[in-house]
């Protein structure tokens, strides 16, 4: 009781204080490389929010923010010294952006204490909280969007049963995610699916367009980052492939991938599930109190591009969790540990998106200690060349978590025999 | 007036022989040693270890056999990545099937097996040479880094396709796993290296390393002169495959504790590890361990003056590391085509006349 007292006194006198204390937000980035054309967006976004609340509302309760940019070019021996090169300084959450360096760092976070915020990627059974109580990967995982396109595809079909899909993903840990997922609903649904892996980074996708070619799937499902995701719509538009057949994961739609094929790539499909677009009052302030003042991260054209909004809402969701965890402690100057409490409480309503100035932004999120993969909905968008912008063309759309919570059990248990872990709330 | 040479007589055969014949040098090496077991232990922390001690001390030993078999015995390899992808796998699933057998027992099992693959890929070199045997052991690059992935048995059936290290003690200290103290990370791989090290020495200047060597300088020669082609060779092969198997192994199970093939053990470990080989020098055990600093710490200090020190922007400083790197390299193989290793040589022999001219 005594040191309560004196920790919310003494967070009081830092938060009231001239700016000595400040929250830690590392952004490790990759602005260099063959991801770089999808890290720099989002890195740009996920900087310029915390910028935009330093500078209108003075930090978040009161407490400055700060980011310590680490180049990781997605390479996980250089994420791992990005995470030891920065944990010192007090970071609150680590993003970092890459499936691989995830799996790298949820050991390594979750044995020093600092939550890990994979933001639709990165280990989807750390949905299981009380496995992985230092992870988050809120609003969905990569299983929710397999069954989000799945269903999606039915919906347009009619039904599944006897039609073939191809998995064109990226040869590492973040395109086998969905694998599982995916032979399971084939089972369930009566669709035969076909694997084509891809060698990072992707540029070498010939022969695996030419297969597609061969075998005329009714449906290719594409998990690619980066260059390859480029070079697959590029292959796409070569053989001819029917444009709204061919559906990518949230994290393969953005301009920067469709752009360069032209106008053949129109009608190309992907999830989402962040707002796409500059219409919103948020955006309004971004640009008076950070691209105007010459504050912004990057060269500042990016603002309403896919990936730059999925970085501001990235951001935005650490903010509101910090927020949460300076209510629950009662502290401005908050610790890795309560961060971690203010992410597992997190509720976003409409009524925050409201409050942000982001209306509709993105689906409610509710976070327990049970699901820290929150909802795990997500609309389809499609590609509109002549425009040049991403349509909504369905609502958004909930996975079939009766498949998937039993899957996230047995990879979570999978994972708790072999490291010795008790499943508990924290 | 540093080297005190006189006076310095050997009454022995055995200090004769010694690998150390001149008094500064052993001793030298005795402080080297000594800091490096008594007083770095206890001054480093995470980052120090993670980002600098570890990667320098694994690629040490990658380099050293590396070596072995380019510098040593001339016979150049591309597939060191691959090499050390089958030390990480085996190591892998010797600590999944047998978890109460000791590490180092798995880390020196990890080098044998990568030893006898190793030899197995090494089969070509008795038939082609230089620029032919390089694209043949860049097949074995390629296949291995393809069969990790492909073959589902070498991962545990697991989803991901990552390897992860289980959780590790040695006597009662955690040696694997998150929660490990940076000393004892440090000390297991240092002991590892020193070994390494001292072995590879003793090999590299006694009979075995005289018939790698004449190999290298005219293999016809020396098949002439009664050397065994097939036996040199092919124990090239396997003692380099044993040292960047353990090297592989080390870096997966102390270093990085999960891996995924394709990224952390493509062509780019082969590359890096050949050019540590080329800067360092080839045939010298020195020149692997400055090569490995070199191509180890200089990203890193760049990166920490660069940002750190000068406030530049992320990217702009990793595309000038690269910049630098790069034209490092250039300039010194222009300069010193035989690396820092000659560096140091031509050194030491100037500082052992100094401040005499002749």
């Amino acid at each position: 009781m005594r040191l309560r007292l004196a920790t919310v006194a003494l967070g009081a006198v830092l938060a009231a204080g001239p700016v000595l204390a400040d929250l830690v937000f590392p952004d490790l980035s990759y602005r260099t490389g063959p991801f770089a054309a999808n890290g720099i967006p989002f890195s740009d976004g996920y900087q310029d929010y915390f910028t935009l609340l330093n500078e209108r509302d003075g930090g978040i309760g009161g407490v400055m923010t700060r980011i310590l940019e680490c180049e990781t070019g997605y390479n996980t021996e250089k994420g791992v010294e990005c995470y030891e090169a920065t944990k010192g300084e007090g970071s609150l959450v680590y993003q970092p952006l890459s499936t691989g360096i995830t799996y790298q760092l949820i050991p390594k976070a979750s044995a020093d204490g600092i939550p890990i915020h994979s933001m639709g990627y990165g280990r989807t059974s750390a949905s299981d909280g009380m496995t992985f109580p230092w992870v988050f990967n809120y609003p969905g995982t990569y299983w929710d969007a397999a069954s989000i396109m799945v269903k999606h595809a039915i919906d347009v079909s009619g039904g599944l049963e006897g039609k073939t899909i191809a998995l064109l993903y990226h040869n590492s840990a973040y395109g086998k995610e969905p694998i599982r997922t995916l032979e399971k609903l084939a089972e369930k649904h009566g669709f035969s699916l076909s694997l084509l892996p891809v060698d990072s980074p992707g540029q070498e996708q010939k022969s695996q367009w030419l297969q597609i070619r061969r075998e005329k799937p009714d449906y290719v499902f594409f998990w690619g980052w980066g260059v390859m995701n480029q070079v697959a719509v590029q292959e796409a538009v070569n053989i001819r492939y029917p444009m709204e057949n061919f559906i990518g994961v949230w994290w393969s739609g953005a301009e920067n991938d469709v752009v360069p094929a032209g106008a053949g790539a129109d009608g190309y499909k992907s999830t989402n599930f962040t707002y796409v677009g500059t219409d919103l009052p948020v955006f309004a302030d971004m640009q008076k109190y950070v691209l105007d003042a010459g504050k912004g991260a990057g060269d500042s054209s990016n603002m309403g591009a896919v990936q730059y909004n999925r970085g501001m809402f990235a951001a935005m969701l650490a903010a509101e969790a910090a927020k949460k965890a300076q209510d629950i402690h009662g502290v401005a100057d908050i610790t890795p540990a309560m961060m971690r409490d203010g992410m597992e409480a997190l509720e976003i309503t409409d009524a925050v998106y409201e409050a942000n100035g982001m209306p509709g932004f993105a689906p409610t999120i509710t976070v327990t200690c049970e699901n820290h993969s929150g909802p795990g909905t997500a609309l389809i968008q499609q590609w509109d060349a002549t425009a040049g912008k991403w349509n909504a063309i369905t609502d958004y759309i909930e996975s079939d978590r009766s498949v998937i919570d039993l899957l996230i059990a047995e990879d979570a248990a999978a994972y708790a025999a072999e490291n010795g872990i008790t499943r508990a709330c924290m | 007036m540093l080297y005190r040479e006189a006076g310095d007589f050997k009454t022995s055969y055995g200090e004769d022989s010694q690998t150390f014949p001149i008094r500064l040098d052993r001793l030298g090496y005795y402080a080297v040693l000594a800091v490096a077991v008594f007083v770095i232990p206890f001054v480093i922390n995470d980052y120090w270890v993670n980002a600098v001690f570890l990667p320098f001390l694994i690629y040490a030993i990658a380099a050293i056999g590396l070596n072995i078999l380019v510098g040593y015995c001339g016979q150049v390899s591309l597939g060191t990545g691959g090499f050390m992808a089958v030390g990480a796998y085996s190591c892998y699933k010797l600590m999944t099937s047998f978890p109460d057998v000791s590490m180092v027992v798995h880390v020196l099992l990890a080098g044998v097996i990568t030893a006898a693959v190793g030899v197995l890929f090494g089969l070509p070199s008795l038939r082609i040479k230089g620029f032919y045997l390089a694209v043949a052991t860049l097949a074995a690059q390629f296949f291995l880094v393809w069969m990790f992935n492909r073959v589902s048995w070498f991962y545990n059936y697991s989803a991901s396709g990552q390897i992860s290290a289980p959780e590790r003690q040695m006597l009662g200290v955690n040696i694997t796993g998150a929660d490990v103290e940076p000393w004892a990370a440090y000390l297991f791989c240092l002991a590892f290296l020193v070994a390494s090290a001292w072995i590879a020495r003793n090999l590299t200047r006694g009979a075995t390393g005289r018939r790698w060597m004449a190999i290298r300088d005219m293999d016809i020669a020396a098949e002439i002169i009664g050397v065994n082609p097939l036996r040199a060779k092919l124990s090239a092969f396997a003692v380099s495959s044993f040292f960047v198997g353990i090297a592989g192994a080390l870096f997966f199970a102390l270093y990085l504790g999960a891996v995924e093939v394709g990224e952390v053990f493509g062509i780019q470990k082969s590359f890096l590890v050949l050019f540590m080989v080329i800067i360092g020098g080839l045939g010298s055990i020195f020149g692997s361990f400055a090569g490995a600093a070199f191509m180890v710490l200089l990203p890193v200090f760049l990166k920490n003056v660069l940002v750190g020190g000068l406030g530049w922007p992320t990217d702009m400083a990793a595309h000038l590391e690269f910049m630098i790197v790069g034209a490092l390299i250039i300039t010194f193989l222009i300069l010193e085509p035989h690396g820092l290793a000659q560096l140091w040589r031509v050194t030491k022999e100037k500082l052992r006349l100094w401040p005499f001219p002749h």
